[in-house]
């Protein structure tokens, strides 16, 4: 009876979930049935009043801007909770948990290469009008390779103080500069820089400046992330 | 033709390393084993002609997931089994 009662219910949900898969025409240039004009307004204001290469960026920073606030603020939301959860006193905060030292090719070489990588994740976030990327990409770059660090020296540490700091800027930056599309345009996030030419690095509006407050943003909450997981000592393998 | 091909040869290995991620009971190695779920996807979606969605998937889906789950399996009994914690617990008690 029960088996039954799950088999209708699987059937139920295929059904459903088939259907809807059947509707979006993968390939032909109508991709979904019915709201072909949102697309086209999209890409075509995306050309001809904000002058960027990029749709997506955009969509996300422009027309869908708050929708990226409240994004932002999800994921300052998580990371305040992690902390509480996983909070500790001063004193008990000491040496990582190791289980073998990392060899010298692998501290070198990440010396070698950190740059490189907070490099690669400021050039995404800085050109995230004009390049794929963005934000929430340059971010997690910047941030992965804070976790190198963390992995190859036992001893590198970050200071929390300077990565709320970062944080609290980069969000103030974000709403103040909709703010004062509020106070310029009547919308909030409304563009109230030129946009330049296309294809240039200074151009987009308040794309360009969004999207390095987004991407200092997430680099500080993602590596606070990481160093409060790395720093909670397990209790199963000692 | 070539594309198509290659597109079902990246969706059969991505099946066969969902299955396997699975099916192991060495958590470190199913870990690994969604992170590649993650490579291939974004190979994929860059096939696909979405260059955006591609970056996000191979920096968080590869680098960042992988690793915090590799840091809690760290913290925790690797292996699935039930026995193995057993024998753990007995020698703690010893």
């Amino acid at each position: 009876m029960k088996k039954l009662l799950v088999i209708v219910l699987l059937a139920v949900l295929g059904f459903y979930t088939a259907s809807t898969f059947f509707d979006i025409g993968f390939g032909s240039p109508h991709f979904v049935k019915g709201i072909d004009p949102v697309k086209d307004i999209y890409i075509n204001q995306t050309v001809k009043s904000l002058n960027v290469p990029n749709a997506v960026t955009s969509i996300v920073v422009n027309f869908r801007g708050f929708d990226t606030l409240g994004e932002v603020t999800v994921l300052f939301l998580a990371v305040t909770v992690l902390g509480s959860v996983l909070y500790k006193k001063r004193h008990e905060v000491g040496e990582r948990s190791v289980l073998f030292s990392a060899s010298s090719v692998v501290t070198s070489g990440a010396k070698l290469i950190f740059p490189a990588i907070i490099l690669l994740g400021a050039y995404v976030f800085i050109h995230g009008h004009l390049s794929p990327g963005g934000g929430f990409q340059g971010g997690v770059i910047i941030a992965t390779g804070f976790l190198l660090m963390l992995l190859s020296y036992e001893s590198y540490s970050v200071s929390h103080k300077a990565l709320s700091i970062v944080e609290s800027l980069a969000g103030i930056t974000f709403a103040g500069v909709g703010l004062l599309g509020l106070l310029h345009g009547g919308s909030f996030l409304h563009n109230f820089l030129p946009t330049g030419v296309m294809n240039s690095l200074f151009s987009g509006g308040i794309i360009p400046i969004i999207y390095i407050a987004v991407g200092f943003k997430v680099a500080a909450e993602l590596t606070g992330v990481i160093y409060t997981v790395l720093n909670e000592k397990g209790e199963g393998n000692e | 033709m070539i594309y198509f091909i290659l597109i079902a040869v990246l969706l059969v290995l991505i099946i066969a390393a969902a299955i396997y991620a699975v099916r192991q009971k060495d958590l470190l190695y199913a870990t690994l084993a969604t992170g590649i779920i993650s490579l291939i996807l974004s190979v994929l979606y860059f096939l696909l002609q979405a260059p955006d969605v591609a970056l996000t998937e191979a920096a968080i889906g590869v680098a960042l997931t992988t690793i915090i789950f590799v840091i809690t399996v760290r913290n925790t009994v690797r292996m699935e089994d039930e026995s193995d914690k057993k024998e753990k617990i007995k020698s703690a008690v010893k």
